[in-house]
C-alpha cells in the first residue's frame, strides 16, 4: 500500500477489509460477554478463569488483527496490560494469606451461601475473576510482545535496503 | 463405541503430529498442529471433561494465532537433514527402554474407566459441603489444590516477565546514556529518532 516508509495511515486503511471489520463488529460484544460469562459462572458450570480469560485475550487479538494495532492499543495498552497482570499476581497471593487469620492458607473463609446460586462458594469466584483478568492482560501481552515490539525498526531497514538493491 | 472413537482419533493425532514435524512448509507445519489440538480438545469432549476440552480448544486457537503471526515471515523452508548414525542408534535404544518399563508399569496402573479413586472420591463427595461450589474442578482447583494453583499463575507470571524482557525495544547493551530501556511500544516519531541513529 505504502511506496515509501510511511506509517501514517487513516483510520481505515489500518487492518483488514470492510467485511473483517463488519463481521468482527457485530461478533465482538458476543465473545467478551461469553468470555464473562465463562468466568463468573466458573464455580457453577465447567469452565473457570483460564478459559475465560484466554477467551477475553482472544477478543482482544481480534480487534488488533482486525482494526490495526492502534485501536487495540487503545482498549489495553500494553502498560495498562502489564500492570494489570502484576497486581492480579499479586492479589492472588494476598487474598490467600488473609485466610490466616483465620486459620491456614488458602483457606476459604467467607460464608458459603446456597449451592447452584451465582453468590455462593465463597472465595471461588473472586479466585476466578483475579485469574481470568490475569490470562486475559498476560495473554494479550505475550502477543503484542512477539507481533508488535521491534517490527518497525526492522521494516525500515529492510525498505531502505530493498530502495538501495534497486539502485 | 466411545473406545473405537478414541483409538480413530489417537491415530489422527499421532498422524497429525508427524505431518506437522516432517512437513518442510512452516505453515502447514502449524495448522497441522492446530489439528491435533483440536482432536485432543475432542478427546477430552467424549471422556467427560468438559472443562479441559474447553480450554484446550481455546488456547488452541490463540496459539494458532500468535504462530502463524510470527512464523508467517520466517522462510524455514531450507531444512537440510543429515543422517547421524549415533543419533539414530542412541535414540533408538532409549525408545525400547522406554517401551519395556513403559509396559512393566502400564500393567499395575488400574484398568481405563476403573480409578481407583482415594483420595478423589473424598473430593467427589464432599466437594458441595465444603466449599460449596457446583463445579467440582472448580472446587478443585481453587480450593483443595489452590497451591497448585498459585504455583501455575506464578509460571505464567514468569514467562510473561521473561518475554517482556527479552523481546524490549533495544538490545541488551545501551547504545547511549539516555538510553533508558524502556518497554513497551514506540511512537513514530521515536521509530524514525532509532532509524535515523542506526543509519548512522
Amino acid at each position: 500500500m505504502a511506496t515509501k516508509p510511511d506509517l501514517v495511515m487513516s483510520d481505515s486503511q489500518k487492518g483488514m477489509t470492510l467485511i473483517v471489520k463488519t463481521v468482527v463488529r457485530f461478533a465482538i460484544g458476543i465473545i467478551f460477554m461469553f468470555g464473562w460469562y465463562i468466568i463468573v459462572y466458573g464455580h457453577l458450570t465447567p469452565g473457570g478463569g483460564f478459559a475465560g480469560g484466554t477467551i477475553l485475550a482472544c477478543g482482544y487479538v481480534i480487534l488488533t488483527l482486525a482494526f490495526g494495532k492502534d485501536l487495540a492499543l487503545r482498549k489495553m495498552s500494553d502498560m495498562a496490560a502489564s500492570i494489570v497482570d502484576n497486581s492480579c499476581a499479586l492479589l492472588f497471593v494476598l487474598i490467600p494469606i488473609i485466610g490466616f487469620a483465620f486459620g491456614y492458607f488458602f483457606l476459604n473463609f467467607p460464608p458459603h451461601g446456597k449451592p447452584f446460586h451465582l453468590v455462593s462458594a465463597g472465595l471461588i469466584p473472586l479466585y476466578n475473576i483475579i485469574i481470568g483478568l490475569k490470562v486475559t492482560s498476560s495473554l494479550f501481552a505475550i502477543f503484542i510482545a512477539l507481533s508488535i515490539f521491534g517490527r518497525f525498526v526492522s521494516k525500515l531497514v529492510e525498505e531502505a535496503e530493498e530502495a538501495e538493491e534497486e539502485e | 463405541m466411545i473406545d473405537t472413537f478414541l483409538f480413530v482419533l489417537l491415530i489422527f493425532m499421532i498422524v497429525g503430529s508427524a505431518i506437522a514435524i516432517e512437513t518442510k512448509n512452516m505453515l502447514s507445519s502449524v495448522i497441522s498442529c492446530g489439528v491435533v489440538g483440536a482432536a485432543v480438545s475432542i478427546a477430552f469432549l467424549m471422556l467427560g471433561a468438559p472443562d479441559i476440552a474447553i480450554t484446550q480448544v481455546v488456547v488452541e486457537i490463540l496459539i494458532l494465532v500468535i504462530l502463524i503471526r510470527a512464523t508467517i515471515t520466517v522462510d524455514n523452508t531450507a531444512i537440510d537433514a543429515h543422517w547421524d548414525t549415533f543419533a539414530v542408534v542412541s535414540s533408538l535404544i532409549f525408545f525400547g527402554l522406554f517401551l519395556v518399563f513403559a509396559f512393566l508399569a502400564v500393567q499395575d496402573l488400574p484398568r481405563f474407566g476403573h480409578p481407583i479413586m482415594k483420595v478423589s472420591q473424598q473430593y467427589l463427595e464432599t466437594a458441595l459441603q465444603k466449599t460449596g461450589a457446583a463445579n467440582v474442578v472448580s472446587s478443585v482447583v481453587l480450593d483443595f489444590r489452590g497451591l497448585d494453583t498459585l504455583g501455575e499463575a506464578t509460571v505464567l507470571f514468569v514467562s510473561i516477565l521473561g518475554a517482556f524482557v527479552i523481546l524490549r525495544r533495544h538490545g541488551r547493551k545501551r547504545r547511549s546514556e539516555e538510553d533508558t530501556e524502556k518497554v513497551g511500544i514506540l511512537s513514530e516519531e521515536e521509530i524514525r529518532e532509532d532509524y535515523e541513529e542506526f543509519r548512522e
